[in-house]
């Protein structure tokens, strides 16, 4: 089973590297780019007996910084 | 004093942290590897160092936060040992939920690594007492993530109990009200961006480092 995690900046964090990703791709031609936020993506295969809260709990102690980041779990 | 320097793989500071207490309290730290569960009967100091433990991984002191000897260090903390986080140790202090915040990119992308003025905040703290407060001082930075943030209340807390040991003196990383270090409410934990263990003598271009090491041996002493 393979569950998808996204793991992005809260809102009000300041993002310096999707401001930079921001300014490249206007530098690049690309106009009409309001905003750029940048997060990772975790993919992780797993039984099917880990449950929603073991993710939650996977989520909370290592894969997110909940001081400053959020997280989406997509279950595979 | 009897000290200990915490060892992770891809701390690279670990030396000069325990040359730099040597040299000061006369004595060598114990080098303790990640995977310890346990510090040395009677250890008066943790030390958490600079580098890349486990090569930044996932964020910058996230993995080192979790490795067994993290958790020795949390108890002992809890029971007042001094504990002071260098550069990827002060990652490894926020990760780890000893010190709050977290500290992220450096606003200008950009890796820095120079001596910076920084101001002392707090001269009461066991970190501090050699220091006068809104003494200038000078101390090198190496880092590419030292960009400090928290929630503002959070940031008016640490400020209004006066929890702000170092402040930047300069535009350095972007981060938040300037913060270099900060120490934990009891004030036996002190995290900060700047190596204090590069700055200890002449043959190093200063010596303003040199007097947190010392103020410490007095108030362990």
């Amino acid at each position: 089973m393979k569950t998808r995690i996204y793991v992005t900046l809260k809102n009000g964090v300041l993002d310096p590297q999707g401001k930079a990703i921001h300014h490249a791709l206007e530098g690049l031609g690309f106009s009409g780019v309001e905003e750029v936020r940048q997060g990772k993506f975790i993919e992780i295969e797993h039984a099917d007996g880990v449950t929603d809260a073991d993710l939650e709990a996977m989520c909370r102690k290592l894969l997110a910084n909940t001081v400053i980041e959020n997280y989406r779990i997509e279950r595979g | 004093m009897k000290s200990a320097v915490i060892v992770f793989p891809g701390s690279n500071c670990d030396r000069d942290l325990a040359v730099a207490i040597e040299e000061v309290t006369g004595r060598a730290p114990t080098m303790l590897w990640h995977r310890e569960t346990a510090l040395p009967e009677g250890t008066d100091l943790i030390a958490v160092p600079g580098g890349f433990s486990y090569g930044d991984y996932l964020r910058s002191g996230a993995m080192a936060a979790r490795s067994p000897v993290m958790q020795a260090v949390a108890k002992a903390a809890e029971r007042g040992v001094p504990v002071l986080g260098v550069c990827n140790g002060f990652q490894v202090l926020t990760e780890a939920g000893l010190l709050p915040g977290a500290l992220m990119r450096n606003a200008g992308l950009n890796f820095v690594c120079r001596p910076v003025a920084l101001t002392v905040e707090n001269s009461q703290s066991i970190f501090t007492n050699r220091y006068d407060a809104g003494e200038l001082i000078t101390i090198p930075v190496a880092h590419h993530d030292g960009n400090y943030t928290a929630d503002a209340e959070t940031l008016d807390r640490i400020e209004g109990e006066g929890r702000v040991a170092f402040r930047y003196a300069e535009a350095v990383n972007g981060s938040a009200r300037n913060i270099a270090g900060i120490v934990n409410q009891a004030g036996n934990v002190l995290g900060m961006m700047p190596h204090p263990e590069r700055m200890i003598g002449p043959e190093h271009g200063g010596a303003d480092g040199r007097k947190l090491f010392e103020g410490l041996l007095e108030a362990v002493a």
